[in-house]
């Protein structure tokens, strides 16, 4: 993958991913989303990660946003009113969340391995859903099935949840 | 040439995004989504050492993507309950906004 579209990909990812933080109306947050999964989408392909780049899109650009819409839309939030911000809050949270940036940047700076380039893979198309497959069922195999408890789980807690009287 | 060094770059920036968003933010939907931004970035980094790690076949380390696979399978049962406790929340006080429900009895 030439160089030039990792930079576009994650400008793209970046500069959207910081429009779900700033904008002040919820669609446009929702919809900013959407745009930051589909430059982080093109990241894990150009990684050689397609079966990822792929679920990314299926599930986070198709199902979980789709999500996040529709509950916007049904509690019809607009434009939230402004209020008064309390300014060492906000002082504060930008500081550690700059704070944690600047960390990584050293943790990241230090690390050897960091500095060399990605080593080439034997073949230029990996076949990853088999190999990923192969994996789940076999080494990955009680985890997997209690993820699927887990989803169970949570089908049940949702419905149980939206029911109009809790007792 | 774009080493694993950039990749883990670009991740802890989104990182820092979704971790200020969680901080500075007041409205739970757009707290909730810089949580996912957060899941995210740290698939980026996972997915960023699975292709740095090619094992003498020549094939990248899989076990960091079905570690991602599992990621997003629990972040879409999150994202879904979480937003049925915010409908929940929204029926009981008609509210989204985090400073309007600081208090844990009501």
């Amino acid at each position: 993958m030439p160089a030039f579209l990792f930079w576009i990909f994650a400008l793209v990812m970046l500069v959207f991913g910081a429009a779900v933080v700033i904008n002040r109306n919820p669609i446009a947050s929702a919809l900013s989303l959407v745009v930051c999964f589909m430059g982080l989408s093109a990241l894990f392909m150009s990684l050689d990660a397609f079966f990822i780049g792929i679920i990314q899109v299926l599930v986070y650009a198709g199902a979980v946003m789709v999500l996040f819409l529709f509950i916007i839309m049904l509690l019809d939030l607009r434009l939230e009113e402004r209020r008064k911000i309390n300014l060492v809050a906000f002082f504060g949270g930008l500081a550690v969340a700059l704070a944690f940036f600047v960390q990584v940047y050293f943790v990241v700076s230090e690390f050897a391995a960091a500095k060399q380039p990605f080593p080439p893979l034997a073949a230029a198309k990996t076949d990853d859903v088999h190999n990923i497959g192969l994996l789940l069922f076999t080494n990955y195999n009680l985890p997997f099935q209690i993820i699927g408890v887990l989803v169970l789980v949570a089908t049940i807690g949702v419905i149980v949840l939206s029911k109009r009287e809790l007792r | 040439m774009i080493t694993l060094g950039h990749y883990l770059i670009v991740s802890g920036l989104l990182f820092t995004i979704g971790f200020a968003g969680v901080l500075l933010r007041r409205n739970i939907i757009i707290i909730f989504m810089s949580l996912e931004l957060m899941l995210n970035a740290a698939n980026l980094s996972l997915v960023a050492f699975s292709r740095f790690r090619v094992d003498a076949a020549g094939l990248p380390n899989y076990n960091g993507q079905v570690f991602v696979f599992f990621i997003i399978t629990v972040a879409a049962a999150e994202v879904a309950v979480g937003l049925a406790i915010i409908v929940a929340l929204y029926r009981a006080r008609q509210t989204t906004h985090v400073e309007d429900v600081n208090s844990l009895k009501f």
